[in-house]
């Protein structure tokens, strides 16, 4: 069943196009990765999807669950199942843990934050009390987003580069956790530029300059994405692409 | 005069007091009413002498050489009627290898035109601490001035920590001066948490002198203000002496056509001394009000939310 389908969609920020008639079907029940390079226009996509107030798209639309949404505003979203796991956390000043994990949770399961917290391996006694400010390092802070997430139990999550900040041994429980949402039934859009952790997923998207270029299983694209994209000049110079001193090369692209 | 006791005690206990701790034997704790002491009890080491004024209370506070009082001494001063005057003019002296906690609530939780000034004049020894925390708790009208004033004079391996807090009804008009000179090796913490809105006015001076060798200092603002009211804070840090630190930091949210000011001065003068400061003035972050809507909050609910955690 298609939980999530966006059509056509196209967004321009302050003169420049970030995504560009961009399509996207997602499963329900899966985990579905966005895969490529920085600048691609992958956060940005998520911030449409989840519906920040500085993302509105100029044109297209995204349907859930077959329902238009392209109009509801983020709590609306949120509301209907739908969250993210931001890729630089918020920090809060006088905002503990526990609190924070349990602003999203829809039913307040007892054992359920620790639950969560032991997800993505921090030990709830040292941790429920503690702010989520800045004496949390990078890395703690990415955890307890990912922590209130799997607490809130929605139908589709979007990790914006859960891997980012994350210890090389955590990274396992990432994965694990990542795996549980889908096993719990929430649907999972990961968002990545690294191919390693796209592998996880049962579908990947390949994301390039607000587009999507090509669809399949993460070893597919992942071989493309290291074949082609990563020696493309579009990937390693975005900038000089937009001001067309790089040709965009159709083999690369398509 | 029991009455009177009774519903200080009411009050002090709306505005997040324990009255429980007036009938602790172990505790002590003075009751002024207007310039009347309608409650006082003392424990060994401390010497609290309230004299009545015209128009408040004298109190002479002396922690005694070596005594480290055990639990929060408990102050509630207050008004009760619609108006009225409380002077409270304080002078304490925190002797040698002491330390000492006060917990002091204000109550005014009918004023209209009610005035409560402080002048505290404190003055702490070597190798002793005093933390003195006061809350507020004002009514609905608006009605109240409130203008503590405090000179401190802290000596050296010493600690002196002002946590300030009016978060419940109307701040009314507030204007807050305190000035504080720091010793050898010891430390400031200054807090202020305060939360405006109608017409209220907001002024805030904190000053700290680190001019021992190796003294800390610390001061922290935290100020809410929406519809008309405003706000206006100086933090200030002097530095003059070998390895002294300091850091000042400062955040004014406002909202609707509120107006806040932030002046953060900092001197150094010795070139081993340093001060940092942070000062931001602006509306509740967009960030932070997104990831939490993201969660399922309202807009207002998640403003209220990182408001209510900023000033806790």
């Amino acid at each position: 069943m298609e939980l999530l389908r966006v059509e056509k969609l196209s967004l321009n920020l302050e003169g420049r196009q970030i995504l560009k008639d961009l399509s996207l079907s997602v499963k329900s029940g899966t985990i579905h990765s966005i895969l490529g390079p920085n600048a691609a226009g992958k956060s940005s996509l998520a911030y449409v999807l989840i519906g920040c107030c500085d993302y509105n798209p100029q044109c297209g639309k995204i349907y859930f669950l077959g329902k238009d949404i392209t109009g509801y505003p983020i709590q609306k979203r949120a509301k209907i199942g739908i969250t993210l796991a931001w890729q630089e956390p918020a920090r809060f000043e006088g905002l503990n843990v526990k609190d924070y994990i349990s602003v999203g949770m829809r039913e307040k399961k007892p054992g359920l934050i620790e639950e969560s917290l032991y997800h993505v391996l921090l030990e709830p006694k040292e941790y429920l009390d503690r702010g989520v400010d800045k004496t949390l390092s990078g890395g703690e802070r990415k955890r307890i987003e990912l922590a209130a997430v799997f607490a809130m139990r929605p139908r589709l999550v979007i990790l914006d580069e859960p891997d980012s900040g994350i210890d090389i041994l955590a990274l396992d429980n990432i994965v694990n956790m990542i795996k549980e949402l889908r096993r719990q039934g929430t649907t999972v859009l990961l968002i990545t530029h690294r191919e390693e952790v796209a592998e996880i997923a049962d579908k990947t998207s390949l994301m390039c300059s607000g587009f999507i270029v090509k669809e399949g299983t993460p070893e597919e694209v992942g071989k493309y994405f290291k074949e082609k994209c990563i020696p493309c000049p579009t990937h390693l110079y975005p900038e000089e692409k937009d001001k067309g001193k790089i040709k965009e090369k159709n083999d690369t692209r398509l | 005069m029991i009455q009177d006791y009774k519903y200080m005690l009411d009050a002090y206990a709306e505005a997040g007091g324990s009255p429980e701790a007036f009938k602790n034997s172990k505790v002590a704790h003075l009751v002024v009413h207007r310039n009347k002491v309608i409650g006082e009890h003392l424990v060994e080491g401390l010497d609290l002498k309230p004299r009545e004024t015209a128009s408040g209370v004298d109190i002479h506070l002396i922690v005694r050489k070596g005594a480290i009082i055990k639990y929060p001494v408990h102050l509630c001063f207050g008004v009760l009627p619609k108006e009225g005057i409380q002077e409270i003019n304080i002078r304490a002296r925190v002797e040698d290898d002491s330390g000492v906690k006060l917990l002091a609530h204000c109550v005014f939780p009918n004023a209209v035109r009610v005035v409560h000034k402080m002048n505290a004049d404190i003055e702490i020894g070597n190798n002793s601490y005093y933390e003195y925390n006061e809350v507020h708790f004002h009514g609905f009208e608006g009605g109240v001035e409130v203008i503590p004033k405090a000179k401190i004079r802290v000596g050296n391996n010493s600690r002196l920590v002002t946590n300030f807090s009016l978060l419940k009804g109307r701040v009314g008009y507030f204007d807050l001066d305190y000035d504080s000179e720091i010793l050898n090796n010891s430390s400031l913490e200054m807090t202020v948490k305060i939360y405006g809105y109608s017409d209220d006015r907001i002024k805030i001076k904190e000053a700290g002198r680190l001019i021992g060798k190796s003294s800390r200092g610390l001061i922290k603002s935290r100020v809410v203000v929406k519809d008309n009211a405003q706000s206006e804070i100086i933090n200030e840090l002097v530095a003059s002496a070998e390895n002294a630190r300091g850091h000042v930091d400062c955040i004014e949210v406002i909202q609707g056509n509120a107006k806040a000011r932030a002046i953060p001065i900092v001197n150094v003068t010795h070139e081993l001394a340093k001060v940092t400061h942070e000062a931001a003035i602006g509306r509740v972050s967009k960030k932070q009000i997104e990831t939490l809507m993201a969660r399922g909050l309202e807009e207002e609910k998640a403003i209220d939310l990182v408001v209510s955690g900023m000033l806790k």
